[in-house]
């Protein structure tokens, strides 16, 4: 393919010096396209809010509040004593997606239920203190999720998520 | 031959009376020239003094905030690498000692956090402007990359092969240092006006905000004028370009490596054409 | 094509494919097989090196794009959002805007070539205007470019230029406002220029594939200006121009990191950093280095000429100074090809390309003053070259001898290295 008469006696030089410099090139090349695709990762100020801190001191028993996380609804109750016990009394055997109370909460914190307030079934948002058992209920397609936030009628396959969250002291929490 | 030597005497007397004329940057022309500074983040392997930008955040909090925002300004900024260096934490407790607006909470208001933006001194431009004199103050967050000190040709050539990018820094310092108790003779200043050697035309409308021991330095650090100027002038380029740091070192390894692999290059392309007569 | 195919399908699905759509054939012969003049000179890299910065330019716009905003509230705060938040987006911003201007440095050395070396003869007239036709575009493409941060530059740069159509007679208000979409320029005219600002690249890689094609017709020129006559004067594109391409490309990278990692802001403005206010004109408006030499022209026109005011004639002048290139394949008269063997024509040349770059420079200062009679000077001798130079001085000039042949004259250089 070329015209130059090909010197045979260093081949292995010269291949060595085109692979050595396509070898060095490629690196080049690969380390121009990853931060083109990388810059479609989520950027700082999206990152920055990743976790968020909530001071839950003002929240009374039997209150719920609602706060944005990674853009979703997060629902932070303070349960009631009967809520709770209404939970613990549920044989797993009954749950579509069997989960214990304990499961569902922190350790000493069994008050407080943290969940993504997003339905498992098609993502609507469920509306608090209501339907069949006393939980959550999704008009979308009549999800029913219970005090611990389990699914107990419908379509919904799963719980309520449960977010990655800690409590950093008595009265505040740090979800994600 | 002649005709030719004309031509280039020509271009080069033109290119001297030239050269004593104002070239493309903001800033006085007439009165004393600036003084560049030296810079710890200037050159190649300049990296910001985390102890300085320290120092100018202070500065920035206790004297220039009371009129100057800086919108994109993020508290969670001083924790990052390459910064002045406070922890998570402290910035945490210095953003919580700081209201901002948000719609979404009872009051508009709340306490900030890391994530949140420094927050505006004045609620309105118009409220801004009317306690300064008419002026809303400059915002700080690219302030020190919207100023320059005045190059003269021929002399910003060498800025290419030196890659100055401090101008806005120097321009800052010389203004906070280069204000005069009085207007020079035959100079009339307006109500509310100051002279300043290096404000383009003169007569700006900040009082001088620094002045000795204004601020309380916990350090070693000399608590005079020219410290302070310079620590915020260090401070407001960081403002403005918080990777600089990051972009160099990374910079020098990418020109290594290319300077690496336009000499294999080179070796490739006279390899294929040593039996070619061109 | 104009040489004959020597294709020749490697595998099953090459024929397959050959059978279908000739498509791999068609690199074959335009980038592997073609035969091209063995004695380029690095200024003939030019090409290559614009194709890698149009890539550059598509590539980091397109991810530049999908971070910013193009409304005048929001502007400003979202190129900033891409410098500090978005990952490696410091990098991606600086090389777009670094690289808009090694773009239009090396298409200034590209014309440059073919002015000397006389790459507009015939028959690469068409390469030629399609060239001129390219850069229109990329001018187009820049000045909308640079409205999109929406400082104080880039909103007084909008505003100046969009004003130039108002000096055309009778219909000029009304263009200006059909381009502005308002009064004043405002959103409608951020939001515009951006889309116009995407769309016009592309159309620029379309106007591309055609110059290539204009060349590879009659093959490329070459130093001496004599056209191949053998196959004795070619070397095949792939692998000694390929590799001759990348290592210019690889040399060109170098500075152009410096300006990326070291002085991502040299070339720009600081005022571009204030952001647009449309009460404030900036006590200096300059439009970006590339175009300052058309910027000096257009102010150097400070008089009227009977019925064409001296704002209506500034624009003129400067629009005619890139109209008249499109002409420089028939206002040329010399019947040699390559500055290399026209002594004279050489000086006049170099005196062109030094009063470009003092226009370059008088774009920059204020227009008056020795500032301005210069600019003036320069003006009036860039329009003597094209429309009196180039047309006469072939009558006066005395050429020297052209070699036979590539070959030949290659082989005259090496001759007195074997006699050694």
């Amino acid at each position: 393919m070329t015209l130059a008469t090909q010197s045979n006696s260093e081949p292995n030089r010269r291949d060595f010096l085109y692979f050595a410099t396509g070898a060095v090139g490629a690196v080049g090349v690969g380390a121009v396209a990853w931060p083109l695709v990388d810059q479609m990762n989520p950027d700082a100020s999206t990152l920055a809010l990743a976790s968020i801190e909530l001071d839950i001191s003002s929240i009374e028993v039997g209150q719920s509040v609602t706060v944005k996380w990674r853009g979703k609804p997060v629902f932070v109750r303070r349960r009631t004593q009967s809520e709770i016990d209404e939970a613990k009394a549920v044989p797993l055997s009954d749950l579509k997606d069997p989960a214990s109370d304990a499961e569902r909460v922190k350790e000493g914190h069994e008050e407080w239920l943290v969940m993504i307030g997003v339905c498992t079934h098609l993502g609507c948002i469920p509306v608090g203190e209501a339907g069949d058992y006393n939980g959550w209920f999704c008009p979308c397609h009549g999800s029913h999720y219970d005090t611990a936030g389990r699914i107990r009628k419908g379509p919904a396959p799963e719980n309520l998520i449960v977010p990655d969250y800690d409590f950093t002291s008595d009265t505040v929490i740090k979800i994600g | 031959m002649k005709k030719f030597t004309k031509i280039i005497s020509a271009v080069l007397i033109a290119a001297s009376t030239l050269s004593a004329g104002p070239a493309l940057a903001a800033g006085a022309s007439d009165g004393p020239d600036p003084v560049l500074q030296d810079w710890t983040f200037a050159g190649v392997f300049g990296k910001y003094d985390p102890a300085q930008l320290q120092r100018g955040f202070q500065v920035f909090q206790e004297v220039c905030s009371s009129c100057h925002s800086a919108d994109l300004f993020s508290f969670r900024m001083l924790s990052k690498e390459g910064g002045p260096g406070y922890s998570e934490e402290q910035v945490k407790a210095l953003a919580a000692e700081y209201t901002v607006i948000d719609l979404e909470v009872e009051d508009g208001e709340r306490p900030a956090i890391a994530a949140d933006r420094w927050p505006n001194p004045f609620s309105t431009p118009l409220e801004a402007a009317g306690s300064n004199n008419g002026i809303v103050p400059p915002d700080f967050s690219v302030l020190a990359k919207a100023r320059n000190v005045p190059q003269k040709f021929p002399n910003w050539i060498g800025n290419y092969f030196t890659a100055y990018q401090e101008g806005g820094a120097d321009y800052i310092y010389n203004l906070l240092v280069g204000y005069h108790e009085e207007a020079p003779h035959g100079v009339e200043l307006g109500d509310g006006q100051y002279y300043n050697d290096h404000f383009p035309g003169h007569k700006i409308s900040m009082a001088p905000p620094l002045s000795a021991e204004i601020v309380d330095y916990e350090g070693t650090a000399p608590e005079t004028v020219e410290q302070y100027a310079k620590d915020v002038s260090a401070f407001m380029m960081w403002l403005a370009e918080p990777d600089m740091t990051a972009r160099k070192e990374l910079g020098f390894r990418v020109i290594m490596f290319l300077i690496l692999l336009t000499g294999m290059m080179y070796l490739v392309k006279r390899r294929l054409w040593s039996n070619v007569d061109h | 094509m104009a040489h004959q195919s020597n294709y020749k399908p490697n595998s099953g699905f090459e024929k397959w494919m050959d059978e279908r759509l000739p498509i791999i054939r068609l690199g074959y012969d335009s980038f592997v097989d073609f035969p091209s003049p063995k004695n380029l000179n690095y200024w003939w890299t030019f090409g290559a090196i614009l194709a890698i910065f149009l890539v550059i330019q598509i590539v980091t716009g397109v991810v530049l794009a999908m971070s910013y905003t193009p409304h005048v509230d929001l502007a400003f705060n979202s190129v900033e959002h891409i410098r500090r938040d978005v990952n490696w987006g410091r990098y991606i911003q600086a090389a777009h805007a670094n690289g808009a201007s090694f773009f239009f440095f090396a298409v200034y050395v590209h014309i440059f070539r073919g002015l000397y070396y006389g790459s507009y003869k015939a028959p690469r007239e068409v390469l030629w205007i399609l060239g001129c036709t390219i850069f229109l575009l990329m001018m187009a493409t820049a000045f909308m470019g640079y409205v999109l941060p929406w400082g104080q530059m880039s909103f007084w740069a909008a505003t100046v230029i969009t004003n130039f159509f108002s000096a055309i007679p009778l219909v000029g208000d009304s263009i200006k406002t059909l381009l502005v979409g308002g009064f004043a320029v405002d959103n409608p005219t951020l939001n515009r220029f951006f889309s116009l600002h995407y769309l016009l690249p592309f159309m620029l890689v379309g106007v591309v594939a055609l110059h290539i094609w204009a060349l590879h017709v009659p093959g490329n020129g070459n130093p001496t200006g004599v056209e191949v006559k053998s196959k004795a004067d070619t070397v095949p594109f792939h692998p000694y121009l390929t590799m001759k391409d990348l290592f210019a490309v690889m040399v060109i990278m170098i500075p152009f990191a410096w300006f990326v990692f070291f002085a991502p802001d040299i070339l720009g403005h600081p005022d571009n950093y204030i952001p647009a206010n449309p009460l404030v004109t900036p006590p200096h408006i300059v439009p970006e280095w590339y175009f300052l030499p058309f910027y000096a022209i257009l102010r150097a026109i400070d008089f009227n000429v009977g019925p064409i005011d001296s704002k209506l004639g500034g624009v003129i002048m400067m629009f005619g100074s890139i109209v008249v290139w499109f002409f420089v394949p028939w206002l040329d008269r010399s019947k040699v090809r390559s500055g290399g063997f026209r002594p004279m024509f050489r000086w006049f040349y170099w005196v062109w390309v030094i009063s470009f770059i003092g226009l370059t420079y008088l774009g920059a200062q204020p227009a008056e003053g020795v500032y301005l009679f210069f600019a003036k000077l320069c003006t009036a001798y860039y329009f003597i070259y094209f429309l009196v130079i180039l047309p006469f001085l072939p009558r006066i000039e005395t050429t020297k001898p052209l070699p036979a042949s590539i070959s030949e004259s290659v082989l005259a250089k090496s001759a007195p290295k074997a006699a050694e």
